[in-house]
């Protein structure tokens, strides 16, 4: 094929475009309104992800509660115990009256109620990261041995449940994602299918002046990923704003705290934009070979 | 030019469409192809076209036996035959030049000679006025005129009309003979299948007649006949 026959399948391919927009607005807003959805359910993952690796490494430490009374000398010795520890990646000491503090400032407004206490409740304590989670078992099994240890705290379970909660939602959206392209697909193969029944005849006359099957097919593949390309660009668009809207308002008013966890624009723009102009032209270009392949027989 | 030895066509349904039919036409000539409604005419264009495959015998087109012909190749035979249907067959959304210049593209023509040629076939069949025009904006015979200019444009030996006057009034049913008397006049081989009995005994060309898939007359300056396959 030379280059003179591309340049037409490509000059046939926009022209069929215009005018076919009629038909074509059906095409780009489904393909539009599944990306939209297919993006939405991307934020979501993303943000439940987030959440779970940030709860992740809040509950991924090992706290250690000391009995009272103990000397200094003996803090030394159980803090050399467990650094000797394998798998411990660093301690931190935290005074009862450091404990009150932290708890004075995590309580904020309600921390009026701590005044009213006599005496200290804390226990002095260590905080130890480990190396790997891993280890966690064997180190707690040998915290609960040395001499002055009170009680081991360790949030295994709630870090196994948000493990797996975690890898339910990642495969549950691969699911779901994989369920929306299809869908997509035949949405888009629908449409075509009917601009194609649409220009059947034109079809048919291709073929008896003596048009190739990849220069009838080529026009319709562009058209179809033009199309999927317009919508691919409407989902961005909106999406980016959309959302962009949404993450400053939950900024500006609501909770602070909860920005933490979700994904920043700028980053989600760019990810999106590949991902979408991908599935955008694959779909357009899949949905219309679909489409054609039982016209082509004439 | 074309030559069918032997060819036999029967339908998936046990139709049997054509017969044994021994045929020749030389180059240059023009016939007209004529017997009722499901004798077989369609069938034997179709044939030419590649669009059905005999069960039988070969049929040889510009010195090729195209019954030998793989699909992948059928554009290629079908961009030596133009073809020309009772219904113009026009692409309805692109204009009257773009339908003309669409045959000449698909073959990759330059663009230069497309521009050259297009507007001289055009004139030809008398359109040159129409030419930014879209089909529903012409009347039938203009339309067929420019399917006419279409199926010429590539200078294909060979001219297929089938019934092209079929949807027209008498007048203009001569002005689309006039156009294909020229053509043929210029060296195109014309072959046209015809339920227009005026048409075919005042043009006196070689006239074929076929009945239950068989040949049954075949005479040089011949007329429509009201032999066996009127009743």
């Amino acid at each position: 094929m030379g280059f003179r026959i591309i340049k037409n399948i490509i000059k046939q391919g926009f022209q069929g475009m215009w005018r076919n927009r009629g038909m074509g607005l059906a095409s780009v807003s489904s393909i539009s309104a599944v990306l939209m959805i297919l993006g939405i359910v991307l934020i979501l993952i993303l943000t439940i992800n987030n959440v779970v690796l940030e709860m992740k490494t809040k509950f991924d430490e090992i706290q250690v509660f000391l009995e009272d009374d103990l000397l200094n000398e003996d803090l030394d010795l159980i803090e050399t115990q467990i650094k000797e520890s394998e798998g411990v990646l660093s301690v931190v000491f935290v005074s009862k009256e450091q404990g009150l503090e932290i708890m004075k400032e995590e309580w904020e407004n309600e921390a009026y109620l701590l005044e009213g206490l006599e005496e200290n409740p804390l226990q002095n304590s260590y905080i130890i990261q480990l190396k790997d989670i891993e280890y966690a078992d064997n180190v707690v099994k040998k915290l609960k041995t040395i001499n002055g240890v009170d009680d081991v705290k360790y949030y295994k379970d709630i870090i196994d449940k948000l493990m797996i909660f975690a890898n339910y939602i990642r495969f549950g959206g691969i699911i779901i994602i994989g369920i929306l392209v299809l869908v997509s697909i035949f949405i888009i193969s629908n449409t075509i299918k009917l601009t194609v029944a649409a220009r059947k005849r034109e079809i048919n006359i291709m073929k008896y002046v003596g048009a190739t099957n990849g220069y009838i097919r080529g026009p319709f593949i562009i058209e179809g990923i033009l199309f999927g390309l317009i919508g691919a660009v409407f989902s961005i668009l909106l999406l980016n704003y959309g959302y962009e809207y949404f993450f400053k308002s939950v900024n500006d008013k609501l909770y602070v705290l909860f920005t933490v966890y979700l994904v920043s624009p700028s980053l989600l723009i760019k990810d999106i934009t590949i991902m979408f102009t991908v599935i955008g032209v694959g779909i357009g270009a899949l949905g219309s070979i679909i489409s054609l392949k039982r016209f082509l027989n004439v | 030019m074309i030559e069918f030895v032997n060819v036999s066509k029967e339908y998936d349904n046990n139709v049997k469409a054509l017969l044994n039919i021994d045929l020749k036409i030389n180059k240059g000539e023009f016939v007209f192809l004529v017997g009722s409604s499901g004798a077989g005419k369609s069938t034997l264009i179709k044939l030419l076209l590649k669009e059905e495959q005999p069960t039988g015998g070969k049929i040889i087109l510009n010195d090729m036996d195209i019954t030998k012909v793989k699909n992948r190749r059928i554009p290629y035979i079908r961009r030596n035959v133009g073809v020309v249907f009772q219904d113009f067959r026009l692409l309805p959304n692109k204009t009257v030049y773009e339908n003309v210049a669409f045959a000449m593209e698909i073959i990759g023509a330059n663009p230069r000679e497309v521009r050259r040629k297009v507007p001289m076939i055009l004139s030809m069949v008398d359109l040159s006025k129409k030419a930014s025009s879209f089909p529903d904006q012409l009347s039938g015979g203009e339309r067929q005129r420019v399917s006419i200019a279409r199926a010429i444009v590539n200078s294909p030996p060979v001219l297929i009309a089938d019934e092209p006057t079929g949807n027209l009034d008498p007048d203009t049913a001569w002005e689309i003979m006039k156009v294909l008397s020229e053509i043929n006049g210029r060296g195109t081989t014309v072959l046209m299948a015809t339920h227009a009995k005026d048409i075919v005994n005042n043009m006196k060309k070689r006239v074929i007649e076929i009945h239950e898939g068989k040949i049954v007359r075949d005479e040089q300056k011949g007329g429509y006949g009201n032999g066996i396959s009127d009743n």
